[in-house]
């Protein structure tokens, strides 16, 4: 009977903590400045326990946050052992290697505190616009070049803002207030989260948090253990082409389920790029885990508990393993793509449960004017905005891909009016690229073509460090045909071909079209005929058609 | 002399007929007609007639609200329906905001747009974000368009061109073509629906305005003739979803107001309750057979917000929806009432809802062909509901077939009996909406403690006391009647309407004179709409701003002082900005710029200022119970036999310490051990706790 009263007191614990990093991510979301955080939704949120262990994370955001971000609090715990810290105290980094993956997302951390005794911590994540370097490219050949880096440090100490720091970044950021803006942000969500955190303790009359993370992390571990229990039991291997910076790359994995967990091993992978399209294991391990998750157990809470369950290993310097200073920037290229490849390894097992493949990394451009871009005038308005891009994903065994929707990126698209009240870009156009999704049973998603134009008579730059597929299309599964390939030109017509920088002119525009998603299953003439998506009924539209 | 007044709420489930007059009420519930809902709704008003002995001559207002614009939306019922939009954006309705609400499931859906591509027809033209015109509006393809939509014989068109909350002027233009070729087909423009950034979100709810105008209209014209017959000859207003009434006609241009009336009309009772009682902060709690809804009430005024999602299609997840920006009352809907199915997730937690029952095949213990269990039902087994007197005794429970489903479904796997399984139910449900109002208070910076709680709709009584002691409240209202709290509501609210207008100004370019001209404007558009529907009253008007961090995209409304504006202004609405945001956020963010963002202008007919404050109820008396009933308390993991009342024999000033329960023919309200109970000088049950 008190059992009873305990394991639903236990439950309801539990929904509150998850309700409390919901809150903490709503109000990052509320008080970011930068377009890709407070639009596009790139942040996460967690709690933790005293060791650092993630017990809970918000639904928002990506993956690639989250998961990274679950080993990143134990690093920050051994530069600042735990009895160190003392209220008001918040950590910072945005070490690519010790928090998620590149300079430009800052993780912070802060302790919480009951009563003058530390009971877990929250940390939060998002990307911040600008860290100076090189901007967000993939022409840097050296972590150095790419912007600021910060090692452990305090953000804030006992209540007063670090303004050194503070100073430091905005003085080496092409937009300092964006910036200074969103470390605001992370702070005020963490802090919001401590005191939500002291309140639900002493209501339940609780003076730690760590047996109820016990209970947490081994309910939750038992759950993801015997879900792969369930599985059978051996090795299965797939690979994936891609199209690289200075060469194709070659993804290779062999996935194991054991007794005990799954373990991917990613032996064979092509070495690390001289370019910033590697993936610092964190990453890598982040999105592998959420891969075998969406396929094995999507239903179990996210967290340190279910995440032990799966392990990863890689060759040192290999592009799923870079050791510094390699470059990092365009990470998510390589770290999107690896839950396709994950889901390759399941389809022999697990055949009818796995979808095709989907255009994967989403392409984050990093588009720029002002007098520094060759060709500008002295008078160029200087601006900075990331249009983000969507392929489509692929087919489901019961289901269509979803057209122009990120995954396994949790992050969606900015508005198109709201990009353009930043900058004096105009786009012509964006919409679904038809015809773009892999033919099937079920066809892959379609992705969507964008075209840009700058109506200042002045040049822009786009950086296409994330453009990814244009030679090697998302396959389809079961039968079902591949989604059409990328492909990026200006107007005027010449091929972008690869993942430079490049200078669309005065004048010409920058037509994009991603990659669509695979199909699944082998299409009857019938269902070609079918997708009303793809239907030719209504006039076309009437901007300037697609130039090869 | 018509001097009664009626209000009808038409449910999902129920339809609600309230009658006042001379300080008498009268009520009627009776189930729903989904294919022509104003037969049941004269039935119900036809009943309530009876029971009060009226006739049709005798009402002199009849306030409307109605499900029938969610539910179209829903099931997706609405009109042929083709949109016109800037070409290069076909897709935006389709391809929403690119993501995934849930990251691990891969089957999701996404919502599909109401309209299909193949009648969304793109145009030339183009402004920009400053408003200015990029490329002049085709207007030829603009006539080969209409010519197509003659063709596909669409019933109506949304017009929603790329900035058109900056300059309107191509929208217009377009929908002055269109009207002219396409004679009878309704016609809806963004930024006459939704003046605001964000392409998305206003091409979808003019869409979505589109989409019911037809269907609303055949409605609202059949109604009247069904009215004429029956000889009600009164003014009809219709509720909208912020709150206030509005007038046939103004309800016909934009139908997507209508959207969730039936809960602005409680989150009115709760106000209007809370200024007669002088409660300062209230939150309002209403849960009936689907979902609760929660809404803060602060200085007798509901909370109001322009955002709202309809028509969820994936395990009712938030964001699985379409968007609608309309003037709403500022709440937090949850899958949280009476038919909520509770089910163990794979790691053995039991969870309540979303998915409900509803009323077929409804509850286990209805005994309609229901296999899983239901909040209902495991009220039923822990014994605060009497199986023989629900709904007025109409429908007779089936208490065993409630405890095995309870045990089966929920006890088994966790080795609890049913007592124990059904207790776990209810704490569940309550703990998921204090988890909502929680989240809710935060966003909307409420401090739910000092709240009082007024709680009503046929399910929240039972579960008003606890969810109370979780929110550490400690004082809940139980208004009388509170099964129809909705349909009182109508009868509360005044004539009002809101208007919004994108018009941003940068801290150092504050422009009082052109601010004070756009409210002017403003206010006189919205006074035209308000005094159609109340000649001669006096009129209320209430401007606010919207305002940020310049570089932010989040907006916090504050309100502008009962004047024109003075060049000072923007100081002190700087300073109040910076207040509401600390309070919110924890933070002063000094050294950045504010931007003043949306313009709004709410005119209203007075609200009343509530009667004067009632006389002290007569000295206590102890009442004698109806009976006695078994129910399981979890604290003590006993039965306990607790007194059961019967509410009509409670007269202002009787007192009662809990654990008890009052019944009434249509909901019963659970007084917890702890708690207290007084019978106020106006019949509202008035339970508190130390």
């Amino acid at each position: 009977m008190h059992d009873m009263q305990e394991q639903l007191v236990r439950q309801i614990l539990w929904n509150r903590l998850i309700a409390v990093v919901e809150e903490q991510a709503n109000v990052l979301l509320k008080t970011a400045f930068g377009t890709i955080t407070r639009e596009a939704g790139d942040l996460s949120a967690g709690v933790y326990d005293t060791q650092g262990r993630m017990l809970a994370q918000a639904v928002t955001g990506t993956p690639g946050h989250v998961n990274t971000m679950a080993t990143a609090v134990a690093h920050f715990l051994e530069r600042y052992p735990a009895a160190s810290l003392k209220p008001g105290d918040v950590l910072v980094t945005n070490d690519p290697w010790l928090g998620t993956g590149h300079l430009f997302d800052f993780v912070t951390v802060t302790p919480a505190f009951l009563d003058a005794r530390l009971i877990g911590f929250f940390a939060s994540t998002c990307h911040l616009i600008d860290v100076g370097g090189r901007g967000f490219v993939a022409e840097a050949t050296s972590v150095y070049e790419e912007g600021l880096y910060i090692p452990h440090l305090k953000l804030a100490e006992q209540g007063r803002l670090n303004d050194t720091l503070l100073a430091i970044l905005m003085g080496n950021s092409r937009e300092p207030t964006q910036v200074r803006g969103d470390l605001l942000g992370l702070l005020s969500c963490n802090e919001v989260a401590t005191r939500r955190l002291a309140a639900m303790l002493r209501e339940f009359g609780l003076a730690e948090l760590d047996s109820l993370g016990e209970h947490i992390l081994e309910t939750s571990r038992r759950g993801m253990l015997e879900a792969v229990q369930r599985l059978p039991r051996g090795t299965w291997r797939a690979a994936m082409q891609l199209d690289g910076y200075e060469a194709p790359i070659e993804l290779r994995a062999a996935l194991t389920v054991s007794g005990d967990g799954i373990h991917v091993d990613y032996a064979g992978t092509s070495a690390a790029s001289r370019f910033g399209i590697n993936s610092p294991k964190c990453y890598t391990d982040a999105y592998t885990s959420f891969g075998i998750k969406c396929i094995v157990a999507p239903d179990i809470p996210n967290n340190a508990g279910s995440l032990s369950v799966m392990t990863v290993s890689a060759a040192e310097d290999s592009i799923v393993h870079p050791l510094r200073p390699r470059p990092v920037t365009a990470r998510h290229v390589i770290g999107q793509m690896l839950p396709e490849l994950v889901f390759g390894c399941f389809e022999e097992p697990l055949a009818g449960r796995v979808p095709a493949e989907g255009a994967g990394s989403m392409w984050v451009m990093g588009l720029s004017g002002g007098p520094l871009v060759a060709g500008a005038s002295a008078k160029a308005a200087p601006f900075n905005v990331i249009s983000i891009a969507i392929g489509g994903m692929g087919a489901r065994p019961d289901k269509d891909g979803l057209s122009t929707t990120a995954f396994p990126s949790g992050v969606g698209a900015i508005p198109v009016e709201i990009t353009e009240a930043q900058s004096p870009l105009l786009f012509r156009r964006r919409e679904f690229a038809q015809g773009s999704g892999g033919e099937g049973l079920q066809r892959g998603g379609l992705g969507a073509v964008i075209e840009i134009e700058n109506t200042d008579a002045e040049p822009f730059s786009v950086a296409c460090a994330t453009v990814e597929r244009r030679n090697h299309p998302a396959r389809g599964r079961a039968g079902g045909g591949a989604g059409r390939v990328a492909r990026v030109a200006l107007a005027s017509g010449k091929v972008l071909p690869g993942k430079e920088t490049y200078v669309v002119p005065a004048g010409d525009r920058l037509i994009a079209e991603m990659p669509g998603g695979g199909g699944y299953g082998k299409a009857s003439t019938a269902a070609i005929c079918d997708g009303s998506s793809q239907s030719a009924a209504a006039p076309a539209p009437a901007s300037s058609s697609w130039v090869p | 002399m018509r001097r009664a007044r009626l209000a009808a709420d038409i449910g999902g489930t129920f339809t609600d007929v309230v009658l006042e007059d001379a300080g008498q009420r009268f009520a009627a519930k009776v189930l729903t007609t989904p294919r022509a809902p104003e037969d049941g709704m004269l039935e119900g008003i036809a009943q309530v007639l009876r029971s009060a002995e009226r006739t049709a001559g005798d009402v002199g207002v009849l306030i409307h609200g109605t499900t029938l614009a969610t539910n179209a939306l829903i099931e997706r019922a609405g009109a042929r329906t083709a949109f016109v939009t800037t070409a290069g954006f076909r897709d935006v309705l389709e391809m929403g905001y690119e993501k995934r609400y849930e990251h691990y499931d891969l089957n999701l859906e996404l919502p599909a747009p109401l309209v299909p591509r193949e009648l969304r027809f793109p145009v030339a033209e183009r402004i920009t974000a400053r408003g200015e015109v990029h490329l002049p509006l085709a207007e030829d393809a603009l006539l080969q368009i209409a010519a197509s939509l003659r063709q596909a014989q669409v019933e109506a068109v949304a017009v929603g061109f790329l900035h058109a909350y900056a300059n309107d002027a191509h929208e217009r233009r377009a929908g002055e073509i269109l009207a002219a070729q396409l004679p009878g087909v309704a016609l809806t423009l963004s930024a006459a629906v939704c003046p605001e950034i964000r392409e998305y979100e206003r091409f979808s709810t003019a869409c979505a305005n589109a989409y019911v105008q037809p269907l609303m209209a055949r409605y609202l014209g059949r109604l009247a003739e069904a009215l004429e017959r029956l000889g009600l000859r009164c003014p009809l207003y219709l509720m909208t979803s912020g709150g206030g009434l509005t007038t046939l006609e103004t309800a016909r241009r934009f139908p997507v107001r209508l959207i969730e009336s039936g809960p602005a009309g409680g989150a009115i009772l709760s106000a209007c309750i809370a200024r007669d009682a002088r409660l300062s902060e209230v939150l309002s709690f209403d849960m009936g057979g689907t979902t609760a809804k929660i809404c803060f009430i602060g200085h007798g005024r509901p909370e109001q917000s322009r955002k709202f999602e309809v028509a969820r299609v994936w395990r009712n997840l938030k964001g699985s929806g379409l968007p609608v920006r309309v003037p709403v009352t500022e709440m937090v809907e949850i899958g949280a009432g009476g038919g909520s199915i509770a089910r163990l997730d794979a790691l053995g937690r039991i969870r309540v809802g979303p998915q409900s029952a509803g009323a077929e095949p409804g509850p286990v213990c209805y005994r309609r062909g229901g296999a899983e269990p239901t909040v209902t039902d495991a009220n039923v087994v822990l014994g605060r509901i009497d199986p023989g007197a629900f709904a007025g005794g109409t429908l007779a429970l089936d208490r065993h077939a409630a405890e095995r489903a309870v045990l089966e479904r929920i006890g088994g796997r966790l080795k609890l009996d049913a007592n124990w399984a059904a207790a776990g139910i209810g704490e569940i449900v309550e703990e998921n909406m204090a988890s909502a109002a929680r989240v809710h208070a935060i966003e909307r910076g409420k401090v739910a403690e000092r709240c009082t709680m007024i709680a009503f709709g046929g399910a929240a009584p039972l579960h008003a006391a606890n969810l109370a002691a979780k929110l550490g409240m400690t004082q809940v209202l139980v208004p009388l009647d509170a099964s129809v709290g909705s349909a009182i509501g109508f009868l509360r609210a005044p004539m009002a309407f809101e208007l919004v207008r994108s018009f941003a100004l940068s801290e150092d370019r504050f422009d009082a004179a052109r601010v004070n001209r756009l409210l002017e404007a403003m206010a006189r558009e919205a006074q035209a709409v308000v005094a159609a529907g109340a000649p001669g009253e006096a009129l209320e008007t209430r401007c606010a701003v919207e305002m940020r961090h310049a570089g932010q995209g989040h907006e916090i409304a504050v309100p502008l002082p009962d004047r024109a504006l003075a060049p000072e202004d923007g100081a002190a609405l700087r300073e109040a900005y910076q207040a509401r945001y600390e309070e919110q956020f924890g933070l002063r963010v000094a050294d950045v710029p504010v931007e003043y963002l949306s313009w709004s202008v709410t005119v209203s007919t007075a609200v009343s200022a509530g009667d004067p404050p009632p006389a002290p109820a007569p000295e206590s008396r102890a009442p004698a119970p109806r009976g006695r009933r078994e129910v399981f308390d979890a604290a003590s993991g006993k039965k306990a036999s607790l007194p059961a009342y019967w509410r009509a024999e409670l007269a202002p000033g009787a007192r009662l310490a809990g654990p008890a329960l009052v019944a009434e023919p249509q909901t019963t309200t659970l007084l917890p051990a702890g708690w207290s109970l007084e019978v106020t000088a106006a019949g509202h049950l008035l339970l508190t706790r130390p």
